[in-house]
């Protein structure tokens, strides 16, 4: 149960003051000619005014584009094997929406699957996540129709919620605790302020229980061929998507020594699924599109009891031909088996 | 802008042409491609200042080739790059209907032959933000451009946007994606990132028909257009050759003269 408190803007700035002094950096959206990106800030001030989202996700923060996993030398008769480790830093991300924090628990889900991964565990570990409620929402956002909201706390070990002079603050978890306890004083009690009524109104979109459940039987449905066909299977949607998780493991090595590295992939490339035959069982785009939808609305409930999306839109605004993914989920949903 | 709206529907409802691209509303205030494959996918056709995406990425694609005969709504930058691959034997005489839409006026071309003639008849501008930020390029010294790109590439993440996006990246197999041998480091890290974008920029150098798709097409905002775009004039600039304005391949950088200037070459 979150315990709720008041949180003014100047008790803000003493927040981040005793973060900063308790030896965590802190990343926040700033605006970088015009861009909003996750950038360090010291104080509120340099967050940036007014936002709807980052275009990159903030996953990067526990699984960066390019991993290093290991390396090696090579002598003759010998080779020397040395693990990677992973460099994590004590870390708030702050001001991150409200499907970015939970798109954690995607990542999560497949991190930590059959398989321990010490890279993310060992920032997430290092992570505390202060979320902020959305006051408003654009036309790619679908939260509502895949079980989040504009104020839903799911994720974030404090939750902000904007009111006069200052904030909501709801402290979800024991993360959270300790960052209230590095400045107990700056948390008022809560006056029961309805979030509901502040945050922004996202209409749900579709049923997402129905469409999951009519995925598996619509495989060889056309749709999904009609809608990829103005795809161009680049990778913008999966690099900018919080909950995206793909990688390739790349060896980059001369005679005398190596590195094997872990990169960002994406199911949208045509080389992602290419055999060493020649073959590819995704030989077209549609089969690819599918896949993307397929992954995180069927595959994700299946195996993890959750979905592999968080509604954020930011595939959508990034995609250079403007598939829309709400409406392409709408138009699915809507096809009669 | 209804008349070739008008075409288009006329061509597919009387079964010459097996579907329409053109454009269509998107998401907020954008436009973006559209296929028409049935008469009542038509009403979503749109034709207005937004639309501006260089539709002949797709005409190459194996996807869009298996549909049959296409009608392209076609500006005057997809019409460049259609000759252009015309030029380079992506595409035959015929393949396609191509509606090209100029100052309001639709013209229908299908050949080589007649996108040359058609574009003979206006000279190719570079739009002024183009050509204001390719200025101050020039204007830096060495070092200082140099500092910029390495700034503005590191926050490349590889998406490969700006690859596929573009109408004259048609390889079914891109020097990116070899892995035996590995040309290029696959990863997103500084190098990796640099050399992606210098064989890029190399590949497109005098084959680029300056649409801005690129640029436009990445997700975090580098203006990698530029990268080609200034290719492309430094290429028309020696030579005196423009992509996308000859129906025969005329390119500078694969052409052996013996009368060639340089003497290194001999
Ligand atoms: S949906 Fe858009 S961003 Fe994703 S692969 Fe296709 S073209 Fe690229
Ligand atoms: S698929 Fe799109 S909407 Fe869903 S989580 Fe990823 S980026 Fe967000
Ligand atoms: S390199 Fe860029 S500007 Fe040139 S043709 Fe390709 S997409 Fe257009
Ligand atoms: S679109 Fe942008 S981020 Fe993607 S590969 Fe090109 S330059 Fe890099």
């Amino acid at each position: 149960m979150a315990n709720t408190y008041n949180l003014s803007h100047e008790s803000l700035k003493g927040l981040f003051g005793s973060l900063r002094r308790d030896g965590r950096r802190i990343l926040a959206p700033v605006d970088a000619a015009g861009r909003v990106e996750l950038g360090e800030v010291e104080a509120p001030s340099q967050v940036a005014a007014d936002y709807l989202q980052t275009i990159l996700s903030a996953k990067e923060v526990a699984f960066p584009k390019v991993e290093r996993l290991l390396s090696y030398t090579i002598a003759p008769g010998r080779v020397d094997l040395k693990d990677a480790e992973p460099r994590a830093l004590p870390t708030v991300l702050f001001g991150v929406r409200p499907c970015e924090a939970k798109a954690f628990g995607a990542l999560d889900a497949v991190f930590n699957w059959d398989y321990r991964d010490k890279f993310f565990n060992a920032r997430m570990e290092q992570l505390a996540v202060i979320g902020l409620s959305c006051t408003k929402a654009d036309e790619a956002c679908f939260c509502t129709s895949v079980g989040g909201g504009p104020a839903d706390a799911t994720g974030s070990d404090i939750l902000l919620t904007p009111i006069e002079g200052g904030y909501l603050a709801e402290v979800c978890t024991e993360k959270g605790a300790a960052i209230r306890a590095l400045a107990p004083d700056l948390f008022r009690p809560g006056n029961g302020v309805d979030k509901a009524a502040i945050a922004a109104k996202v209409q749900q979109a579709f049923d997402q229980p129905a469409l999951t459940s009519q995925l598996p039987g619509m495989f060889e449905n056309e749709v999904w061929a009609d809608q990829a066909l103005r795809c161009i299977g680049c990778g913008a949607c999966a690099f900018v998507c919080p909950t995206c998780v793909c990688f390739d493991i790349q060896e980059e090595a001369d005679p005398k020594k190596g590195e094997r590295l872990r990169c960002w992939d994406s199911c949208g490339f045509h080389q992602f699924t290419l055999h060493a035959s020649g073959h590819n069982p995704r030989e077209v785009q549609g089969a690819r599109w599918r896949q993307r939808v397929y992954h995180k609305f069927s595959y994700y409930p299946e195996r993890y009891d959750m979905l592999g999306c968080v509604g954020c839109g930011k595939c959508t605004r990034a995609c250079p031909v403007d598939m829309n993914l709400k409406e392409h989920l709408i138009e699915a949903a809507g096809v009669k088996a | 802008m209804e008349a070739v709206i008008q075409r288009a529907k006329e061509l597919l409802e009387q079964g010459e042409v097996k579907a329409v691209l053109g454009y269509a509303k998107g998401t907020g205030s954008a436009r973006r491609p559209h296929f028409a494959r049935q008469a009542g996918q038509l009403d979503k056709l749109v034709m207005d200042e937004a639309c501006v995406q260089n539709l002949a990425v797709y005409v190459t694609k194996h996807e869009v080739k298996k549909l049959g005969k296409v009608a392209v709504v076609a500006l005057p930058v997809t019409q460049r790059a259609i000759l252009q691959l015309m030029a380079e034997r992506q595409l035959r005489d015929g393949s396609l209907a191509i509606l090209a839409v100029d100052d309001g006026a639709v013209k229908e071309l299908d050949s080589a032959s007649a996108l040359e003639e058609h574009l003979a008849l206006k000279a190719q501008v570079l739009n002024a933000k183009d050509k204001a930020s390719l200025a101050d390029l020039e204007a830096m010294d060495q070092g200082q451009r140099w500092a910029y790109w390495q700034k503005e590439l590191s926050r490349c993440m590889k998406c490969y946007a700006c690859r596929n996006t573009c109408p004259m990246c048609y390889c079914d197999h891109c020097t990116m994606d070899c892995n035996r041998p590995q040309w290029v480091p696959v990863a997103s890290h500084g190098i990796g990132n640099l050399e992606y974008h210098m064989v890029r920029t190399m590949h497109l150098a005098g084959r680029c028909v300056e649409c801005g798709d690129c640029g436009r097409a990445c997700p975090v905002g580098i203006p990698v257009h530029l990268l080609t775009i200034g290719a492309e004039e430094t290429v028309h600039e020696l030579f005196g050759q423009r992509a996308g304005h000859k129906a025969k391949l005329d390119y500078a950088l694969s052409t052996f003269k013996t009368d060639d200037k340089e003497s290194f070459i001999r």
